[in-house]
């Protein structure tokens, strides 16, 4: 029994009829699907065994499972926070569920997207699907360099099916219809007493393009990640970066990643500019962020000017620069008993809230003697209000520098930078630190607008509020095989348009002479899936072939008048 | 920088084009719902009339066990009539069912309110139009920057594939009532808890990509929904026709509702086609999403929700596309999985904007 591949489109489709089985070779082979062979259990031993889970592993069934599975998989990862996205949520999480959040670190559900079960099952499919894209390539070139197959015994048979009689010839007939087919860009060839034809091989080529584009996307994408690298680094206006490890904040790479990859080049922030919707409802929604930069590529580059906004990196080579956040930097100087600058820079603050409430600690290192002469270190907590509105102390009222004030709290002893435990440059370590008391006993603490100092308290110095700076975050990243991802993914589109809007279909024209010597023209056509267009296509042959070879009078008896289509001139006509 | 360069940057919206839109948006509700009212009545008269063409259909195939039937049609069109005729026959084994004749049934009172229904939305849908040009005329960019928004760009585009459908003279009529319902649930959520009043976009937002990206995302949602009711109906419709096949007499609602929709087969092969047509133009919607996304946040892909979310719609629709061309699935199990498919789509919209907090924090409720 030959096993049919064509599909149907409705609904339950029992297993062929004997109807179907008439087609035989007609039918088979409009697509390279595979066969859904319902196999029992495997042949004995070893290699039985692996042919029988091969098969199974590139059939359609299992691989319809594994679509599922993947979409099942990779719903935890969009609701349970990820450490590879979030590490404060799941630490937050953590502590929260102290019994469920061991259980969920075990089967890496907080990272479900590199975890060992997900990456199992897209290996499966991929494997599943190269399984299944090589034998049908094959078969598919298979097809291309062989002929659409025969006319079947009877053309009734087909879904679209007509007939007339003519005067013509069959032979004239047959090659009216070859060359009709042919200039239609059917592939036509005349075999026996029938000509066949076949038409949207494009879409196997579709079809296997987007599976190909598919493993082409996933490699890409592996690559990508391992030797993709991503740091930040926060720049004052005015301040610079050069692309080497050490000037980064942060820094994260793939594995495969290596310091040599990182590109040289070199830029400036010269200004940034944050503006926010003035009133109405969205008052304080930011508008337009944008960072004034001077870069130069290599390590001798010539100057130039860009500006980096959100949506519009800075591309160097296979690097791009993000903007990605951006902060408020008081400009601060600090003077010692004797009136000497100790210290003077501008300090970045780290924003608290939409308002850009900002929070940090000016240190200073070395330098400063206190009122005795002994030397010291300085902490001073420092808390900004981009937009002070008297009555509210603790937070701004707009994210713009409107109306500016900056609230210090001054520290003195030892920062304890030599404890060896790394800080953090936005806290204040207190534990060697004493406060600066005022008269009453009380932690010194004043408000200053810029321009303004406070005098810290028995002479020991003072610190004054020069004026403010903006601050802006970069990220910059390197993700190879971009572009791969890009061309695998545009690559599948195509493919996948061509798969699902071009009909792959055969047309078979049979003329031959009748008994009483009239030509009788059968012409049938059969589509991969029941569709209208199939039967029009074959009507609009039909309607030219007969101009070419116009009907002759039916004689009184004949069948092909008859309105039963059950009785067959075709069966008539083979004798 | 200054106050006055804050004032002025921001300054754009213009209130007066966004009342006007809002008072559109309220006037188009309004006409949905009498076009609601209207296919009601089209229903309810249809209801007078017995066709029963899918029980004939069913009980004189079994009586008679013919082979399948075949239609005729007209080679070259139906001018020249001389030409010869091509016989279509139904895929063997496929049950053979006329489509129901519409809501409407045959009544002619039904079909007028049909056709004032029909003239309705086409009303609802240009005043709706009108309302979300004027929302982006308020605005000055695409109207796409919040979930009302969303909302109502998306219920205008549903109507507008509907009519289009209707339009190319596609057997869709009969959607009308589900689809307005739908509709005026869609504006319901979008005035009472998406509301947002009219206002320029955050920086992220500020990209070409989104033209681009979200509104494909909003079409593709359109036509999914169109092909989700289509599932649901064919899967009625298909437990209708077999029971009616195995001899069993449905209720009196599902005789005289069921039976004036399109055979299961038409419904099955109208929500394949939708979903299909839309597939390649969704998998598009997710690269163009990708490509922002390395424009805006240094990864193409960074298994944000929102982006999970958009590739398990992918991968379910995926695998409604291969159930269809693999055995035992065909039918109602492929049909279950579209639903699923879709149901991931809405939660993407509506569960992921709300209750899931990522990087697409745009919601704006
Ligand atoms: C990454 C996973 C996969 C995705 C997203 C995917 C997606 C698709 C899509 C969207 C179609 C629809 C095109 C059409 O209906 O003609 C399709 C068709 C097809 N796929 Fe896949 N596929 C995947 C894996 C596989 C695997 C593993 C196999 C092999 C077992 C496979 C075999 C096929 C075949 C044979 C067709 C054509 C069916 C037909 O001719 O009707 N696919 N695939």
């Amino acid at each position: 029994m030959s096993k049919s591949t064509i599909s149907t489109a409705s609904g339950d489709t029992p297993a062929a009829t004997p109807d179907e089985q008439d087609l035989g070779a007609a039918g088979s082979q409009l697509s390279t699907a595979p066969a859904e062979t319902l196999m029992g259990g495997p042949a004995l031993g070893v290699i039985g065994w692996a042919r029988w889970l091969w098969r199974q592993l590139t059939s359609m069934r299992v691989a319809l499972l594994l679509l599922l599975l993947l979409a099942l998989g990779a719903i935890p990862g969009s609701l349970i926070p990820q450490s590879g996205t979030d590490a404060t949520k799941v630490a937050d999480f953590e502590k929260n569920h102290p019994t469920l959040a061991p259980i969920y670190d075990k089967l890496g559900l907080f990272h479900v997207y590199s975890s060992v079960w997900f990456s199992a099952v897209y290996i499966l499919l991929f494997v599943s699907l190269i399984g299944c894209i090589v034998p049908r390539t094959w078969q598919f070139v298979g097809q291309l360099r062989g002929r659409p197959p025969a006319a079947p015994k009877r053309l009734t048979r087909l879904p679209a099916y007509t007939t007339w009689r003519t005067r013509a010839e069959p032979e004239e007939v047959r090659e009216a219809a070859l060359a009709l087919l042919k200039k239609r860009r059917f592939r036509a060839h005349a075999v026996g007493d029938a000509v066949a034809a076949e038409k949207g091989y494009l879409r196997e080529v579709g079809n296997l393009a987007f599976h190909i584009a598919l493993i082409v996307m996933l490699v890409a994408f592996a690559w990508g990640q391992l030797f993709k690298m991503e740091g930040n680094k926060l720049i004052v206006e005015g301040d610079g970066f050069s692309n080497t490890l050490t000037q980064y904040d942060d820094f994260k790479s793939g594995t495969l990643f290596s310091t040599d990859d990182l590109e040289p080049f070199s830029f400036t922030l010269k200004d940034f500019t944050g503006t926010y919707e003035a009133s109405g409802p969205n008052r304080g929604t930011p508008r337009i962020y944008r960072a004034a930069v001077t870069y130069s590529e290599g390590a001798y580059g010539k100057d130039r000017q860009t500006l980096i906004e959100p949506n519009h990196p800075l591309d160097i080579g296979d690097s791009k620069v993000y903007l990605t956040a951006h902060g408020y930097a008081p400009v601060v100087t600090v003077r010692d008993g004797k009136g000497n600058v100790v210290y003077q820079d501008a300090v970045p603050l780290l924003p608290l809230d939409s308002n850009v409430t900002s929070s940090g600690v000016i240190k200073v290192y070395d330098g400063y003697r206190n009122a005795k002469g002994v030397s010291e270190q300085l902490g001073i907590q420092a808390f900004l209000l981009p937009t002070y509105v008297p009555g509210n102390e603790v937070s701004s009222a707009f994210p713009a520098l409107l109306n500016p004030v900056l609230n210090l709290q001054p520290y003195h002893g030892d920062l304890g930078v030599n404890s060896g435990i790394p800080q953090s440059v936005y806290q204040l370590d207190k534990s060697h630190m004493k406060g600066f008391k005022d008269a009453k006993g009380l932690q010194t603490r004043e408000n200053l607008k810029p321009g303004e100092t406070m005098a810290l308290p028995n002479g020991a110095g003072s610190i004054t509020y020069e004026g403010t700076k903006e601050w802006a975050n970069f990220q910059i990243t390197r993700q190879p095989a971009s572009g791969w991802a890009l061309a695998g993914a545009l690559t599948a589109i195509f493919g996948l348009a061509a798969s699902l809007f071009i009909q792959r279909r055969r047309v078979w024209v049979r003329a031959v002479r009748g008994a009483d010597g009239v030509t009788v023209v059968e012409m049938a056509g059969l589509g991969r899936s029941e569709s209208a267009k199939v039967p029009e296509e074959l009507g609009d042959l039909a309607g030219i072939l007969y101009d070419q070879a116009p009907g002759a009078p039916d004689p009184e008896d004949d069948p092909a008048a008859s309105p039963d289509p059950q009785a067959v001139p075709a069966e008539g006509a083979e004798k | 920088m200054t106050l006055a360069a804050a004032t002025e940057l921001a300054a754009a919206t213009n209130e007066n084009l966004a009342n006007i839109s809002n008072t559109l948006i309220y006037s188009a509700m309004a006409v949905y719902t009498l076009a609601f009212f209207a296919y009601i009545a089209e229903w309810l008269f249809g209801s007078r009339s017995k066709v029963g063409r899918t029980a004939a259909a069913l009980t004189a195939r079994t009586a008679a066990k013919t082979a399948p039937a075949v239609t005729v049609q007209k080679a070259g069109g139906t001018a020249v009539l001389e030409r010869p005729e091509v016989v279509v026959r139904a895929v063997s084994g496929a049950r053979d069912v006329p489509d129901g004749p519409g809501a409407h049934g045959g009544d002619e009172q039904g079909d007028l309110y049909g056709r004032i229904a029909i003239s309705l939305t086409v009303l609802a849908f240009l005043i709706e139009f009108g309302g979300v040009l004027a929302r982006a005329f308020s605005v000055q960019r695409a109207p796409w920057g919040n979930m009302y928004e969303f909302n109502i760009t998306f219920s205008t585009v549903a109507v507008g594939v509907y009519l289009s459908l209707l339009a190319l003279k596609k057997n869709v009529r009969w959607l009308g009532l589900f689809l307005t319902t739908t509709v005026l649930l869609d504006l319901g959520l979008a005035v009472t808890v998406l509301y947002t009043a009219s206002d320029q976009l955050v920086p992220a937002l500020h990209s070409y990509w989104l033209y681009i990206h979200v509104s494909t995302a909003i079409f593709c949602g359109a036509v999914f929904y169109v092909g989700a009711v289509g599932t649901i109906l064919y899967l009625f419709k298909d437990s209708y026709e077999s029971k009616l096949a195995s001899g069993g007499k449905p209720g009196k609602f599902a005789n005289s509702v069921l039976d004036r929709l399109p055979s299961a087969a038409s419904l099955d092969k109208l929500s394949y086609r939708v979903n299909a047509a839309v597939f390649p133009l969704w998998t598009f919607t997710i690269i163009a999403g990708a490509i922002w996304a390395g424009d805006a946040w240094g990864r193409y892909w960074g298994w944000d929700p929102k982006e999970t979310w958009s590739f398990i719609t992918w991968v379910a629709y995926a695998g409604y596309l291969h159930a269809r061309a693999t055995a035992g699935w065909k039918g109602r199990k492929a049909a279950y999985l579209a639903l699923i498919a879709f149901a991931c789509w809405l939660f993407n919209y509506y569960g992921v904007n709300l209750f899931v907090s990522g990087k697409h924090s745009y919601a704006g409720v």
